[in-house]
């Protein structure tokens, strides 16, 4: 294999503590290393940033509801299908890109992994068979728990060792990554039309809340020790005044000690907290709380949250949270996907335009970007768009110029048309905080790579790690100064070396490297009580054999499979 | 309620004589398959000299050929769309996506046209001088696009998908036309002279429909707010359509008594100031 | 001793019934019989063992009849055909394996193609519906453990998903549903009383051709608004008892087939359906459903879905976009305007199910048809090429009518020598690799 030797180069690395010195990156059989010989081929990063390749820690990029909305969207690609030049397939997709089109751009971003946020387990073949499809970047699946009728049953009397068990052999069948949890209770609720909008109303028939849901799951998942934590989206996303629902959850997470041999630190780790943090009453007097939710994230050191940026796009939502989806459509009219997964989970999809002309809309973006600027730990504040949610990936540049620069988010602020009550609602005007690359690291790569447990060999540049590294065009001493211009060196970078080979350079895909498919295998004491259990329901109410429901190996040709072994729990 | 007449928006001036630069095409070989015109519009045109107007790629499904392979090409265009008349003499009956976005300047085919004719405009003058097949004047935004002659399905109406049909712009067609015409309409103003099959005007949301001719059914189905003005009969009503009220009306040049029809009453509607605002059909007595 | 093959997924409709029991010859060459599937299921895997099976490619001759050729010479041709065709049309896939299509889908892009597959003359009506206005749906568990009101609405599964009503939608006892069928009511909605209507609670008569105003009528009536006394045939009376039945449903869904997709207005009817199921999820929690036909058309329109962004009629033939227009880019559309010069067919009978006017426009194209059987349309190809029976021969993921994906099972080896359309496309792939290579000659 290769040797490369990165020259000249910014370094920025959370990991070793670099920040911004020009050091030397060798590169040998897809590793870091201290050293290679004079054979080998050097990269001149001289004037330009390096870091590790970046970390996408929750996307919706794979799997039913995400391809649901692109076929249901004919207009997402109009105009929009295009293919370069060279080894790429066709591209098409504003809001949510075809699967190859997700594997390019995320690359030319300079990522080289990506988390699959929800993933239905009765759908699991269908996750796997586009991640498979996926060009370039690693990927992982998150199966969702918090309206699963077994962790529903098991919790309302806290079995948490049957609740452990269960997960460990639904991680198996499904490949999955870790324990997702959607507004634990209300989707199975909105199988009946109904939802649990705050954390103590009672699901329906199954008679257990979501903050006895929430707190089983995250006992379980230290029980087995996983690499990631439990990872939630929270109750009443959405709704002015729900940043107390996101506080009484967070709360949960008080007193619950991470344990597992990844480094992790965190026991919950809070999604698109954006749409979480709203003070008010109705969208007339709605206003931020990203400061009150920021002041206990910053307190509380057991918790990992990820942004949720709005990007002021045209674009798709899409979730396992059903009754929101229901409600959205409500109130934009618009054209509403809908699934119901027996005993499992739902999912909703609906069109949505983040107007900037729109006080509420234009707010949102507002607060989005105060959650990231009021977090004193950038090791735990991560960057999102909940793709496709608040806006497409693709705009993680646009979101890095806000961040890093007030003169440009500032033009923002003051140019929309209802700029006085935007900025009479949030409290973005008056932060001056401008990101640093060296923070922006930590968020985009060290911090989402301990959050799920990879730091290790991921989101660092020490020698013995993964050669996933990313180079860009930008000069830390001559930072750029225009929107534009920040947004272009981010969009495209100058190389992309994943797994130590070079898959972009100048932006343009120059090879497919060698994806895999990570997911972790947790091994349990036998447990006959759940394994009767399922045999159970497969019987009596699913509506497939228990035999049919495993991801067959072929689905992931290449696997990267983690380990941990709970029985001596 | 009384409304004043509809008419042609595009009135100009005496005094002001626009000069503009004419390009002509005229066809000297058939494809074999169909052609995508979809460079042949004042926009793309402007600035050029005949011979690279000529150069222009055309596609034959993945082949691509140059304008200059299917006509001759005369004349110089216009600095700006603006500027920039295209004329195209011969039998177009299959080429695809002329005028197709045009934002400004003037097309005129003597010839039937195949798909897409006019779709996505935004400005200008676009006349064909014979039928035009379906998928034309799609999403159209402005400006004026004539049809001497008979239109196909989907006329002025919304991309597969979008739920944003058309919104300005006045669209006429002399002769008849097929089904789903005016899909998703917002705004502008869509008249056609002779007749239409099914489904004229559904999920209409604003602007304004005027039938001349017969409807065969489905008329103003699942509408939420626009109006439709049917001059001939429509074999089946909606049922979710209810008499309200005989208006005297000037509609497009032709004053009459209409009975005013408000519906779809299966759809959600607006409200403005407390009251519900329906969508209104008018049938002329 | 013959074996048992448990758990196996059937290989022909959208139900994807996947309990089949086939019973196998211990050489693993002959299926000896079928459990648990219906009439047409169980005939799938039964004829596999009826002599008179095509095992090499036949290459149609002068005068009109045909002669055996091999794989390499009919791979050949097919590419050689590919590579010189302006626009070809890619059509069928609804019976392989979503493995297969993505191996056809890299070749449509290489050589200009338009991918369209069997909705274009099914449910692609319903698609189209969906593109317009989304859809509130379910799983087929769902309907199973909580439905107490199913409408079967111009579809007929006693005939065409036979399984359906006792695996999912009438008879299961499921978890909310411990009565059965006798805790829930079911309508049928039909032109003609069918043998799905014999099990209904209520049959509700509808004069054809006019579902969308039927549909309009329930929409207006249960927001309140005054309606005709008859529309399409149903008295008022009758369609407000109808909907205030469903108001007082828990979990309401309507599943739907050609009688909506087929008649006056097509996707208007869909559209009509899916906007009273979204109205009334504002009273009860309500679901759709479309009854696909085929076992893996819905599997066609996922992959062409996550790859190209569309569902079907998906045209490559620029070779750097990917575009989409129901009525331009579907088949038959493409067919009676020869807007194709070359027709490629795999896994399906468009000469039994196209128009004529279609098929005659097809006959005088250079004609590829992939298929195991001889058919309606191998007869007017240039070349036939038989392969492995996908879901029988050889393993395959599928996608049942809720878009569930369910790997399907080998169950016995194909025939001697037969390719599997996998290994098939991807030796296409590769000639078109070389051909191109090469300046296509």
């Amino acid at each position: 294999m290769s040797e490369y030797i990165i020259k000249n180069g910014h370094v920025f690395d959370p990991v070793q503590g670099i920040k911004g010195d020009k050091a030397e990156i060798a590169v040998k059989d897809g590793k870091i290393v201290d050293k290679v010989g004079s054979g080998a081929k050097v990269i001149d990063a001289k004037g330009k940033t390096v870091m590790a390749g970046a970390l996408e820690v929750h996307a919706h990029v794979a799997g039913p509801k995400v391809n649901a909305g692109r076929w249901y969207r004919p207009e997402d690609k109009h105009f929009d299908s295009h293919k370069t030049a060279g080894i790429t397939r066709i591209e098409g997709g504003k809001s949510i890109p075809t699967v190859f089109k997700t594997g390019y751009e995320y690359a030319r971003m300079g990522f080289t992994f990506a988390m699959e946020a929800a993933m239905p387990p009765l759908y699991a073949r269908h996750v796997h068979e586009e991640i498979h499809d996926t060009p370039i970047i690693d990927e992982a699946a998150l199966p969702v728990f918090g309206n699963n009728w077994f962790i529903l049953e098991y919790l309302k009397n806290h079995e948490v060792e049957n609740t452990a068990a269960y997960i460990a052999w639904i991680l198996r069948q499904t490949k999955g990554y870790g324990v997702k949890c959607v507004n634990p209770g209300g989707t199975e609720a909105w199988a009946w039309g109904l939802n649990c909008l705050s954390i103590h109303d009672k699901v329906p028939y199954f008679d257990i809340t979501p903050a006895e849901i929430i707190t089983g799951l995250m006992e379980a998942n230290e029980y087995l020790g996983l690499p990631h934590s439990m990872h939630l989206h929270q109750n009443n996303l959405g709704n002015p005044g729900n940043y107390t629902t996101t506080l009484e959850s967070l709360k949960l997470a008080e007193g619950i000690k991470p344990k597992n041999n990844f480094g992790r630190e965190q026991v919950l780790h809070s999604t698109h907290i954006q749409f979480h943090s709203y003070k008010g009453t109705n969208w007339g007097d709605f206003e931020s709380g990203a400061k009150e939710v920021m002041d206990y994230v910053n307190r509380q050191k057991n918790l990992t949250i990820d942004t949720g940026n709005v990007t002021l796009d045209e674009t798709t939502t899409m979730t396992a949270d059903g009754p929101f989806e229901h409600h959205l459509q409500s109130l934009n009219h618009l054209k509403w996907f809908n699934v119901d997964v027996e005993l499992e989970t739902a999912a909703g999809v609906v069109p949505f335009i983040y107007d900037p002309n729109n006080a509420v809309f234009a707010s949102q973006w507002a607060v989005g970007l105060e959650i990231a600027l009021y977090a004193k730990d950038p090791m735990r504040c991560f960057i999102t768009t909940d793709h496709p949610n608040a806006g497409p990936f693709t705009r993680y540049p646009r979101v890095y110029s806000w961040l890093m620069s007030k003169k440009v988010r500032d033009e923002r602020l003051n140019t929309f048309k209802k700029a006085d009550k935007v900025i009479s609602a949030t409290t973005l005007a008056n932060i001056d905080r401008e990101i640093t690359l060296y923070e922006l690291a930590a968020m985009t790569r060290a911090g989402p790579a301990k959050c799920l447990g990879l730091s290790k060999d991921y989101g660092g540049l020490k020698p013995g790690m993964n050669a996933d590294i990313a180079i860009y065009n930008i000069n830390p001493d001559k930072f750029p100064s225009s929107g534009p211009e920040i947004e272009k060196a981010f969009a495209q970078v100058a190389y992309l070396f994943k797994d130590g080979k070079i898959c972009v350079e100048d932006g343009k895909v120059v090879d497919m490297g060698h994806k895999q498919t990570f997911w972790v295998d947790a091994k349990v004491p036998e447990n006959k009580q759940v394994m009767h259990d399922i045999k159970e329901k497969f019987l009596r109410y699913y509506s497939l054999n228990e035999k049919n429901y495993p991801v067959p190996e072929s689905y992931a040709p290449h696997q990267h499979i983690i380990s941990v072994d709970a029985t001596q729990a | 309620m009384h409304r004043t007449s509809i008419s042609s928006p595009w009135m100009r001036p005496r005094h002001e004589v626009k000069r503009m630069n004419t390009v002509t095409l005229t066809i000297k070989k058939q494809p074999e398959l169909y052609l995508e015109l979809e460079k042949v519009n004042p926009d793309t045109f402007a600035g050029k000299k005949a011979d690279e107007i000529a150069k222009l790629p055309v596609y034959q499904g993945k082949e691509i050929l140059t304008l200059g392979d299917f006509f001759t090409v005369t004349g110089d265009a216009g600095a700006t769309a603006a500027d920039t008349k295209i004329v195209i003499n011969g039998d177009c009956t299959k080429m695809k996506y002329i005028g197709a976005k045009m934002t400004a300047g003037e097309v005129v085919v003597n010839s039937a046209c195949d798909m897409y004719t006019g779709s996505w405009m935004t400005g200008g003058k676009l006349t064909v001088n014979g039928d035009v097949h379906s998928f034309c004047g799609l999403a159209m935004k402005g400006g004026e696009f004539t049809i001497n002659g008979n239109a196909g399905n989907y006329l002025g109406a919304a991309y597969r998908g979008d739920w944003r049909g058309m919104s300005g712009g006045v669209l006429r067609v002399k002769g008849n036309a097929g089904s789903d015409v005016a899909t998703f309409m917002i705004g502008g103003t869509l008249i056609v002279e002779g007749d239409v099959d099914i489904h004229l005007g559904t999920h209409m949301e604003g602007g304004t429909i005027i039938l001349k001719g017969n409807a065969n059914r489905r008329v103003g189905g699942q509408m939420v707010k626009g109006d439709i003005y049917v001059f001939g009969t429509i074999n089946v009503m909606m049922p979710g359509y209810k008499a309200v009220a005989d208006v005297d009306l000037e509609i497009d040049g032709t004053k009459a008594k209409f009975t005013q029809f408000i519906g779809d009453l299966g759809e959600r509607h607006p409200k403005r100031k407390g009251e519900t605002v329906y969508g209104n059909l008018y049938m002329k007595k | 001793m013959p074996k048992e093959v448990t758990d196996v997924i059937c290989p022909f409709c959208g139900t994807l019934c996947d309990d089949l029991i086939i019973t196998v010859s211990d050489d693993n060459k002959t299926i000896l019989g079928v459990k648990n599937a219906c009439a047409i299921g169980a005939e799938k895997f039964n004829h596999q063992r009826l002599p008179g099976r095509v095992k090499r490619p036949r290459m149609r001759q002068a005068d009109g009849t045909y002669k055996e050729i091999t794989y390499d010479e009919a791979i050949d041709w097919t590419a050689k055909m590919l590579v010189k065709s302006r626009k070809t049309l890619m059509y069928g896939w609804a019976s392989t394996s979503c493995q297969a299509m993505s191996i056809g889908h890299e070749i449509a892009e290489k050589v200009g193609g338009v991918v369209d597959n069997c909705a274009t003359v099914c449910h692609g009506s319903s698609l189209i519906a969906i593109e317009d206005v989304g859809v509130p749906s379910c799983t087929l568990g769902e309907v199973k453990n909580r439905a107490d009101r199913v409408i079967f609405w111009g579809c007929n599964p006693a005939h065409a998903h036979p399984r359906h009503m006792s695996r999912y939608s009438i008879f299961p006892r499921g978890f909310f549903t411990t009565k059965g069928h006798k805790g829930r009511k079911i309508y049928c909605v039909d032109c003609r009383y069918t043998d799905t209507a014999k099990c209904a609670d209520g049959f509700i008569q509808i004069q054809q051709g006019f579902d969308y105003e039927v549909l309009d009528a329930f929409r207006a009536a249960a927001r309140g608004e005054v309606i005709p006394d008859v529309v399409g045939g149903v008295p008022k009376e009758k369609i407000i008892e109808v909907v205030e039945d469903l108001k007082r449903g828990r979990f309401c869904v309507i599943f739907f087939g050609m009688g909506l997709t087929h008649t006056m207005g097509r996707n208007h009817n869909i559209d009509e359906a899916i906007n009273f199921t979204r109205d009334m999820n504002d009273y009860t929690k309500f679901a759709i459903m479309a009854m696909r036909g085929h076992w893996n058309v819905t599997g066609s329109g996922q992959v062409l879905g996550w790859q190209y962004g569309f569902p079907y009629a998906v045209d490559l033939s620029r070779g750097d976009q990917a575009r989409h227009q129901t009525g331009e880019t579907t088949s038959v559309d493409l067919l009676n305007r020869n807007e194709v010069e070359a027709c490629f067919y795999i896994a399906t009978d468009p000469g039994a199910h196209f128009p004529v006017n279609a098929m005659i426009s097809s006959s005088r194209k250079p004609t590829v048809t992939i298929d195991p059987h001889i058919n309606c349309t191998t007869e007017i190809s240039d070349i036939h090429i038989p392969v492995a029976l996908v879901g029988v021969e050889v393993g395959g993921c599928a996608y049942r009518m809720d878009n569930v994906p369910i790997e399907t099972r080998k169950v016995v080896d194909p025939p001697e020598g037969v390719l599997t359309d996998e290994e098939l496309l991807t030796k296409i792939n590769n000639r078109v690799d070389e051909l191109l290579a090469t300046g296509g000659q």
